[in-house]
């Protein structure tokens, strides 16, 4: 009768083994900055896979620095909070490229460096676009690349609908030709309108462009460009869908040819040589015309705090050969965004003239983070895409949705 | 001498009877090692951080910094006055009524149905399986794509019957509609298997005899289906009731509980709170997690009881 005490000690044993990969998975995190060797990068682009240029660029700048890479690529929208989780259990990464809106969140978190302290040369770089990296006072990081958002138009559509897109000027010429579009049987613009921070990025240049600012969101202006929207679905200018659309999806709903416009971004380029039909770019129009200031959108290249502050060196090392002008040209290129700094910008459009259009709306872009709104923005947008649903799905009117979003913002 | 060796061995035997216990206490405790350690690593603690979350005020910084002041229920009055609080319940009310009320008469009809033999009805029965099988964020994506306004296959098909195309997904008066539609589509092959075992259970003598005494079938169905099935009925809807309250994936796919909260449950608005943000509240999204935790408890308690009174009765 011996053998209950043998499988006694054998549950023992399991348990210890249990225990024991319990605590080395525990240790073998994949942030973690133990081992002076190796400096770990999280970035936001897992569609770039260990073979892309983006990777070998990487592990290039680590090998300059003296170091080897461990790169973690996340989905953008987990990105934040994975940071924030890491750097709670205190092993951030050692460097963090990360959508620049989330940077005023991570530096009030306490979760990012400033410039002064990891020396990192942001002297090259746009104002307006450093600018959504700033907080207080203080630059906590520079930018990769920027992009933007245009309307691409097809030109088929346009053509057939008696439609010359260089007379699209303002408000009132985009939705004429919009109406003619319509009432030649084809499909007028898409957006998106959805509620995330996507739908709020897509409808900024209309806000903005209006004349609204984020401080007033219930202003007479930013009135107007929602009843701009409101009223375009409401003529089936566009398509009910907008509502639910990512950019995603609403550049398919482009792609299908039967849409004269489509307000989309830089990263699309690539997919528009693909398209079936000959396309077109210009920029958003303000109310009243000439070019409506976008939100800038594109990563900030960041040094998260370590408690191991000589680690700095070495990723400010990392840093500054990631975005050197020679890598900024090709990882822009590759990630199909414009360049933060001017010299790269001009090497940019020699080598591709279409880009030019793509240059003057990120020049005049704006960050949402500006203003000195840093940490309200996340609250402001999150009221701003909700009375955006809230009026073109018909709950409410334009002005009482964005009455009760400014209520809200407190 | 002979007493004194049986007094010698019943001592010997009690000794070694008290060794035995304790050996047989620390197997015991050994044997239940890996399960408590278990519980108390995977659902007491997540369950402890879920409450201490909900009872501080957490923001950015102070989630880093560990430091977050405790505000005893101020995140939990800010969530039952938020406007938001109304309509989250009476949509969580709704989505989960109807979609048990709709699986469970559904899923008891395939049963029924299933239940006799005929040919094909193993591989039939099996094809009902597949919307359990299939991941939710791929039915739930498929779904969205049936019911989009403008290139939906379900608009598509009310055009050819004349009918004008409905906003599935982005009216405010679809939109819970729809996530239902797609959870009760999701939940019935659950609903059919146990179900379907249930009915398998009952002694086909039951219904000979009934079929004697002239019963038919509506008759058998009510009389003798029903009442036998009842401890699996109980089990089926306290489970559907617990998968439906926590149901996120599905409407954040479809609908991302809008457009303007018109779709929006206490699942997918906890989870709005807490990461559907760039600056996470994580302080409110866990005060309206626990409401969801311990509603799922009291109907689980509920459940035991009424067992409890079925087994003494």
């Amino acid at each position: 009768m011996n053998s209950a005490p043998r499988l006694a000690t054998a549950a023992c044993a399991a348990l210890l083994a249990v225990s024991a990969t319990a605590c080395s998975a525990a240790s073998d995190n994949s942030g973690g900055s133990s081992d002076s060797h190796t400096y770990t990068i999280w970035d936001p682009y897992p569609q770039l896979d260990a073979s892309s240029a983006w990777a070998t660029l990487l592990n290039e700048c680590g090998t300059k620095a003296g170091v080897s890479i461990k790169r973690t690529p996340f989905d953008t929208t987990d990105l934040s909070n994975k940071t924030l989780l890491a750097a709670q259990q205190g092993n951030a990464p050692d460097v963090l490229v990360v959508d620049n809106p989330v940077v005023s969140t991570l530096a009030e978190a306490g979760v990012l460096t400033t410039t002064a302290q990891n020396k990192i040369d942001t002297s090259a770089v746009d104002a307006n676009l450093l600018a959504a990296g700033q907080s207080g006072g203080q630059t906590y990081g520079i930018p990769i690349g920027a992009n933007t958002l245009a309307l691409y138009y097809n030109k088929s559509v346009l053509q057939a609908a008696g439609v010359d897109a260089a007379t699209v000027k303002d408000w009132a010429s985009l939705t004429a030709a919009l109406a003619r579009v319509t009432a030649a049987g084809k499909k007028g613009i898409t957006f998106s309108a959805i509620g995330t921070e996507e739908g709020s990025f897509q409808f900024l240049p209309w806000f903005w462009g209006a004349g609204a600012a984020l401080t007033k969101i219930d202003s007479p202006q930013a009135v107007s460009a929602l009843s701009l929207w409101k009223d375009w679905l409401k003529q089936g200018y566009a398509p009910n869908s907008v509502i639910n659309n990512t950019q995603t999806t609403s550049w398919q709903e482009f792609a299908t040819g039967g849409y004269a416009f489509a307000e989309n971004g830089t990263w699309q380029l690539a997919n528009a040589k693909k398209l079936g039909f000959d396309h077109g770019i210009i920029a958003i129009p303000g109310t009243n015309g000439g070019t409506a200031p976008a939100p800038t959108g594109g990563e900030f290249v960041t040094v998260p705090t370590q408690t191991d502050t000589g680690r700095y060196a070495t990723s400010d090392k990392i840093v500054t050969c990631l975005t050197s002008t020679d890598n900024s040209n090709n990882t822009d290129t590759a990630l199909s965004y414009i360049a933060p700094t001017r010299v790269v910008q001009d090497r940019q459009t020699a080598a591709n003239p279409d880009l030019a259009v793509w240059v003057q709306a990120v020049r005049a872009a704006k960050g949402r983070t500006s203003d000195n709104l840093g940490v309200k923005y996340p609250a402001i947008s999150q009221q701003l895409w909700t009375a955006v649903q809230a009026a073109l799905s018909g709950a409410q009117t334009p002005e009482a949705a964005l009455t009760a979003a400014q209520s809200a913002v407190k | 001498m002979t007493m004194l060796l049986a007094r010698d061995t019943a001592v010997g035997a009690a000794t070694s009877a008290q060794r035995r216990r304790r050996v047989g206490n620390w197997s015991g405790w050994a044997f239940l090692a890996p399960v408590a350690i278990y519980l108390a690593l995977f659902y007491a603690y997540p369950l402890y951080r879920n409450i201490d979350l909900s009872l501080r005020n957490y923001t950015v910084r102070s989630f880093v910094r560990g430091d977050a002041p405790f505000i005893g229920l101020t995140n939990y009055q800010a969530v039952l006055r938020d406007p938001t609080f109304g309509p989250a319940l009476t949509h969580t009310i709704v989505f989960t009524a109807m979609s048990l009320v709709f699986q469970y008469s559904i899923g008891l009809a395939l049963a029924v149905f299933f239940n006799r033999r005929f040919p094909l009805s193993v591989t039939l029965r099996a094809l009902f399986l597949v919307p359990w099988l299939l991941p939710l964020i791929v039915s739930a994506s498929t779904w969205s794509w049936l019911l989009n306004s403008e290139s939906g296959v379900v608009n598509a098909g009310l055009h050819a019957l004349g009918i004008a195309p409905v906003d599935w997904l982005t009216s405010p008066t679809w939109s819970l509609v729809s996530v239902i539609i797609a959870n009760i589509w999701i939940g019935v092959p659950f609903n059919l298997v146990l179900l379907h075992s249930g009915l398998q259970a009952i002694p086909v003598s039951l219904y000979e005899a009934a079929a004697l005494d002239g019963a038919g079938g509506w008759r058998r169905f009510r009389h003798i289906t029903l009442p036998m099935l009842r401890p699996v009925t109980a089990i089926t809807l306290l489970l559907g009731l617990i998968y439906t309250l926590k149901v996120f994936d599905i409407i954040w796919i479809m609908t991302r509980g809008g457009p303007s909260d018109s779709s929006t449950t206490f699942a997918t608005w906890s989870y709005r709170l807490g990461f559907g943000n760039l600056l996470p509240s994580f302080g409110l999204g866990a005060a309206v997690g626990n409401l969801l935790v311990v509603t799922a408890l009291a109907f689980g308690l509920i459940y035991l009881r009424t067992q409890r009174r079925l087994h003494s009765a």
